[in-house]
């Protein structure tokens, strides 16, 4: 039984090592964000763009820290650069938490057409995809952080809008 | 003064620092003047060496020369609001600003024209800004290591590149012995 998704969502990355977090905001993820913001041993840095973040999370790594992104699916497409040149020519691990937004009951039109190609996007650039779509979902991310810090790899996890609840 | 002579007389102070270097003909010369294993070459990823750089030195306690150019940081701007607001006082920005896209063939970028990079840097709370002539770049960074603040520095220089050989070590490689230098 998942108490509260961004208190586990947290309480998981802490326990695989995590110590930085940086983050671009998107609605459904502002409680997984404040819970970063205050969670004690976890220094957050919120980015101004996408690729900055992974920047900041492949210095990181370098200087010996674990650290993850959280952002939303758009960032997707402004990330194809970094991904490609830092994170996976460099061999940097990293976990991307993605909001994705575009689906079922999705409000805003604009948002579906990023959305319809968010999968094609990471199938393209062979990054390991996993989805949350509802909330015991969670439960395998414990896994995937440690597949992440195996295969020294970016991994996405595509949260939908169910897993958060709706919109 | 060109990059490259400025690259020759701060390289003894960077020496057995780690640095950040940036893509393109900058990290070529670095390499070709005076590889170190405490250098981090940056092979493509156009702006982010200053990223890198600050994640790095917020993740362990040695100082850190990031060394970007002026048409990087335009490329990535919202960078110098995150160095503001998150200081490092182990971290030194030097941005080496010709005027130009130099690793692109001498475009002017608009650093060399209407935009102050250090009052940019300044606007965005970062609080020691010091912008030089390239003929004090050495002095400035020397200054700025031995202050032990977060310190960004724009150096003012002319534009022009010096033919050095492309960088044909393998990103792993380069990051692997980095790691080790960092952990040393
Ligand atoms: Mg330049």
């Amino acid at each position: 039984m998942v108490e509260d998704i961004n208190v586990r969502i947290v309480d998981d990355l802490v326990a695989n090592g995590v110590t930085l977090i940086t983050t671009v905001p998107c609605k459904q993820l502002a409680e997984v964000i404040r819970e970063v913001e205050y969670r004690e041993g976890v220094l957050h840095i919120p980015s101004n763009k996408e690729d900055e973040g992974m920047g900041l999370c492949a210095g990181a790594f370098m200087g010996g820290r674990r650290a993850a992104i959280i952002m939303q699916n758009t960032a997707v497409g402004v990330t194809i650069n970094a991904l490609t040149t830092l994170i996976q020519y460099y061999r940097i691990p990293l976990p991307m938490l993605i909001s994705y937004r575009g689906g079922l009951g999705e409000p805003v039109a604009c948002q579906v057409e990023m959305a319809v190609h968010t999968e094609a996007l990471l199938a393209e650039l062979n990054i390991p995809t996993f989805h949350f779509r509802r909330t015991a979902d969670v439960e395998d991310l414990d896994k995937i952080l440690k597949f992440t810090f195996m295969c020294n790899k970016p991994v996405a996890i595509l949260s939908h809008t169910s897993f958060w609840g709706g919109y | 003064m060109i990059r490259s002579e400025i690259f020759r007389e701060i390289a003894p102070v960077l020496r057995d620092r780690l640095v950040v270097c940036n893509i393109g003909i900058p990290s070529q010369e670095l390499y070709a003047i005076d590889d170190q294993p405490t250098n981090f070459y940056m092979l493509g990823t156009m702006g982010l060496a200053s990223s890198i750089g600050l994640g790095l030195a917020l993740s362990q306690p040695k100082p850190v020369v990031a060394i970007d150019g002026d048409g990087s940081v335009l490329t990535n701007l919202g960078t110098l609001a995150t160095i503001a607001n998150n200081v490092a006082d182990n971290f030194i920005l030097l941005i080496i600003d010709n005027g130009s896209y130099g690793s692109t063939g001498d475009q002017p970028t608009y650093a060399g024209a209407r935009t102050s990079l250090a009052r940019v840097a300044e606007a965005c709370g970062c609080e020691r800004v010091v912008e030089c002539r390239g003929e004090a770049t050495r002095d400035a960074l020397e200054d700025a290591l031995a202050s032990g603040e977060m310190t960004i520095i724009v150096c003012k220089c002319d534009s022009g590149n010096a033919k050095m050989p492309v960088i044909t070590m393998d990103p792993v490689t380069i990051r692997d012995r980095f790691m080790a230098a960092v952990a040393d």
